[in-house]
């Protein structure tokens, strides 16, 4: 097991090289040139262009700008962003506002979505099922862009519950509907699997015996049906963080969040690729070990699942 | 084990959820404005919100080129002078300033006036601050609004040191200073309302990086708190005693990073002046806000320009094909139904806004109107001389709005012309300028301009100069006239500004003829407000006037 996470841990370090080395090539090659993103319509002089590019190292060959990130990332100091301010105060200030909104939703999705699933599945075919089933299948073929402004104008504008903006003050009720958006698509895919899951596994064998042996009928859905049913899930819950991070780009657009994702948006447009770099550095990382703890969690639901040194 | 584990999980988060849950029904009597706090200057009433978007570059006067920062600058700082509502310049910090040649400029300053940390500004704050901006070694945003200035050429080369000064600026004493230009420049006086000519105090050069994130000004307002993406408050200073007194107590800029937000802030009363309309509101804002909507033609104008390079588009052939497309294009239609009214179709080549601009008395002028004949035959008279080869594209930039526009203008000249006219867009800003100003970009490209200052002289000189051409400037088609250049100088020389006015328009006449870029619309200042403010007025640069409101 220490082994194996050891190992696992190993295979992230040319993981991490090859997403910066790729993202940097990428957003060099497409973004154009950043000093002209900075200048805008109104040109600057050649000497104040030459200035800033050697300011941020934008003068040097793509290959050594990267190698100097790799360098900055090392000493942890990733220099002055475009704006004039560190980098490394920009992420530490947004990502505490990302994580809250992806804790709300990873909630919305796992222990609303399971719980829902697990009683559709119990109780297939009934109006309860139909009924959730219909409201998945909307969330799934409606953008989420949309939930996202009609949320917002009916609960925010029409009756004023819930904040329209958040940008000043991203508390935990502030955030509970932009997280709620963010969690509402990924519910419905988790609800069906759930469901689906727990149909299947409630007709299997061991579930009958279970029940005949005179378990209790909470005791043979948690320990027998659920935890059963859970891998699928958690295999698609651990692949939906990637979803979840770029879902939070739009999200925090639409809430005026001043996140990961509104920061990673701004830096594109800039073109700034220290920036973009190393917050798709930190999201791939935040994948990586996400899946790490989904594969450690299919021992703890599957005892006959071992792990190879 | 395992199972209970599991189960005590699944009640902590839902009883988790349930108290969130009670916690909303707690609060949502409180949400509607009054919990965002930040109000608290001193004075009567609550702070005014506004808008604003988060600041590219440190609050320095000279390094701050978007609007972003540009309010807040003009908010902290105060320059020589200030421009009214409708673009007319008046003394700000100036008692006076005159000219005899028009090129040597005395600045004589108001007695008394002081930065809001009590020290005094002086000519010495002027002169320093403006050879800060000018100096390549500071690198700064705003160095070409120096460039009039005599030893321009000196301080803003690659080998400039630190400790070089501009030639032109001599402090006579304590309230006077003189500014010698390199040229006889008869509104210089209107552009010293722009931002980058603000005054700065002793300690903001010794230590600029710490002054950009705390800035201290001689303006109506001073710098309380910015709260990097979130909130910039703003409070009155006390020092100030200029004609831009603040009539309200304070300013909160609230920042924003999308406008549908914005709005839906102001319809729920949590914003009360916004200076922008999302474009999925364009067709509704001003039903939903009655009197309170804004829209009203702006500085900002717009066109696309045909590099004078191009083969279809040079010489006697290219001057007609030009014409045929300006004919060919239904500004007004587009106007309405595209852009729902906020845009105005334009009729020269300087928005309204701005003195001796929105002309339609131009020499001319009549080949910005829609006339599908007229396109025809211009366009077989051109075929006649030399055929089109090729395809006509526009390229512009995906990532701004103008898909929409780019796509009706090409199906107008298509439809007309019976050309093949094509959108070509690129993906980024920056892509998109780089192949401008590398000259690589083959056809036609969207082109904008928005003004520094309410001069028409600005609409014309940094966009077709020969001056500007050739990388020295925003003249990115390289068009070249003598009998321009010589009415633009002319203007410049000119004893008072309607006798100005008169040559620029002259000069605008060549253009008409000569149309290196085709004229298409005026943006308009677009935006609203709430029921708790009045007196909001939006001044020429489509920003309001902040210090104005009232709440």
């Amino acid at each position: 097991m220490i082994w194996y996470i050891g190992r696992r841990l190993l295979q992230m370090i040319p993981v991490f090289l090859g997403a910066t080395l790729l993202i940097y090539l990428l957003a060099f090659y497409a973004g154009g040139d950043p000093i002209q993103a900075i200048m805008g319509d109104k040109p600057l002089s050649p000497a104040v262009q030459e200035q800033l590019r050697a300011q941020y190292n934008l003068d040097k060959p793509v290959l050594v700008q990267w190698l100097i990130f790799i360098g900055n990332v090392v000493t942890g100091n990733l220099g002055v962003g475009f704006n004039g301010r560190p980098i490394v105060d920009q992420i530490l200030a947004a990502f505490p506002v990302t994580i809250k909104l992806a804790i709300i939703a990873v909630i919305v999705e796992t222990v609303l979505g399971i719980t829902a699933g697990v009683l559709a599945g119990l109780k297939k075919g009934s109006i309860y099922d139909t009924g959730l089933l219909l409201v998945s299948l909307i969330v799934i073929a409606v953008p989420t862009f949309v939930i996202g402004f009609v949320a917002q104008f009916f609960l925010g504008v029409k009756f004023q519950i819930f904040p329209v903006n958040v940008g000043r003050d991203p508390s935990w009720f502030n955030l509970l509907l932009p997280g709620f958006v963010l969690g509402i698509v990924s519910f419905a895919y988790v609800l069906r699997l759930t469901r689906t899951s727990v149909a299947e596994v409630a007709t299997a064998d061991h579930v009958r015996t279970a029940t005949a042996k005179g378990l209790s009928r909470g005791g043979v859905t948690m320990k027998h049906i659920l935890r059963n049913s859970l891998i699928p899930v958690v295999t698609y819950i651990g692949a939906d963080l990637g979803a979840l991070m770029g879902g939070a780009i739009v999200t925090e657009n639409i809430f005026n969040i001043r996140g990961i994702g509104s920061l990673l948006y701004d830096a594109i447009q800039k073109s700034e690729s220290p920036m973009i770099v190393a917050i798709v550095t930190i999201m791939v990382m935040i994948f990586l070990v996400a899946n790490l703890v989904v594969d450690l969690l299919y021992a703890a639901l599957d005892p006959r699942i071992r792990y190879a040194k | 084990m395992a199972i209970s584990r599991r189960s005590l999980m699944f009640t902590t988060a839902l009883a988790g959820t349930s108290a969130v849950a009670l916690a909303a029904c707690g609060t949502d009597s409180g949400s509607g404005g009054s919990s965002d706090g930040g109000g608290s200057a001193g004075g009567s009433g609550e702070a005014v919100f506004a808008n604003t978007t988060e600041p590219e570059n440190p609050l320095i006067p000279t390094h701050t080129s978007e609007v972003g920062g540009g309010r807040i600058i003009n908010a902290i700082f105060a320059g020589l002078v200030y421009y009214t509502a409708d673009g007319k310049v008046e003394n700000d910090v100036a008692e006076s300033i005159e000219s005899e040649d028009k090129q040597t400029w005395t600045v004589k300053l108001k007695a008394d006036q002081k930065f809001s940390d009590g020290t005094p500004v002086t000519a010495k704050s002027f002169v320093d601050a403006w050879n800060f901006g000018a100096n390549t070694a500071n690198a700064q945003k705003g160095q070409s609004f120096f460039e009039p200035i005599e030893g321009f050429d000196v301080v803003s080369a690659k080998t400039a040191t630190a400790d070089q000064t501009l030639s032109g600026l001599t402090v006579v004493d304590d309230s006077t200073f003189t500014v010698k230009l390199v040229s006889a420049q008869s509104d210089f006086p209107q552009r010293l309302g722009y931002s980058a000519y603000s005054p700065l105090p002793e300690s903001a050069i010794g230590d600029i990086e710490t002054f950009g994130e705390s800035p201290v000004g001689n303006g109506p307002y001073t710098l309380e708190s910015w709260t990097h993406d979130s909130e910039i408050v703003l409070v009155p200073n006390e020092e100030y005693a200029g004609p831009r007194a603040a009539k309200n107590s304070g300013l909160t800029f609230t920042i924003y990073a999308d406008n549908d937000t914005m709005y839906n802030d102001l319809l729920s009363g949590s914003v009360d002046v916004i200076d922008a309309i999302p474009g999925s509101s364009l067709q509704t804002f001003e039903d939903e806000l009655g009197e309170r909507a804004v829209n009203a033609p702006g500085a900002v104008f717009q066109s696309f320009t045909i590099p004078q390079s191009d083969p279809n588009f040079s010489g006697e052939a290219g001057k007609l094909r030009r014409q045929a497309l300006s004919r060919a294009i239904n500004r007004k239609e587009i106007c309405d139904q595209l852009f729902f009214g906020t845009r105005t179709p334009a009729t020269d080549f300087v928005a309204p806004v701005i003195p001796g601009g929105g002309a339609t008395d131009i020499p001319g002028g009549e080949v910005l109107q829609f006339d599908e004949a007229k396109a025809k035959e211009l366009w077989a008279q051109a075929e006649a001389i030399a055929p089109f080869s090729g395809e006509f594209t526009l390229s512009y930039n995906a990532d701004g709005p103008h898909k929409d526009w780019v796509e009706a203008v090409c199906n107008s000249l298509a439809n007309v012309l019976g050309i093949t006219a094509t959108p070509q867009p690129f993906p980024a800003f920056g892509a998109f300028r780089e192949q401008i100003t590398g000259r690589q970009l083959k056809g036609a490209f969207r082109s904008g301009w928005q003004a520094d200052y309410p001069s028409a002289y600005n609409f014309l000189a940094p966009l077709y100069s020969t001056a500007a051409a050739d990388g020295n400037g925003s003249n990115d088609g390289d068009y070249k006239n003598p009998e321009f250049d010589a009415l633009l100088a002319e203007g410049q020389s000119a004893p008072d500004q309607d006798a100005a006015i008169e040559k620029y328009k002259a000069a605008e006449a060549v253009l008409m003829a000569d149309l290196p870029a085709i004229p298409l619309w005026y943006q308009n200042s677009i935006g609203g407000y709430s029921d708790l403010v009045s007196d909001v007025e939006f001044g020429w640069d489509t920003v309001p006037l902040y210090y104005a409101i009232t709440k």
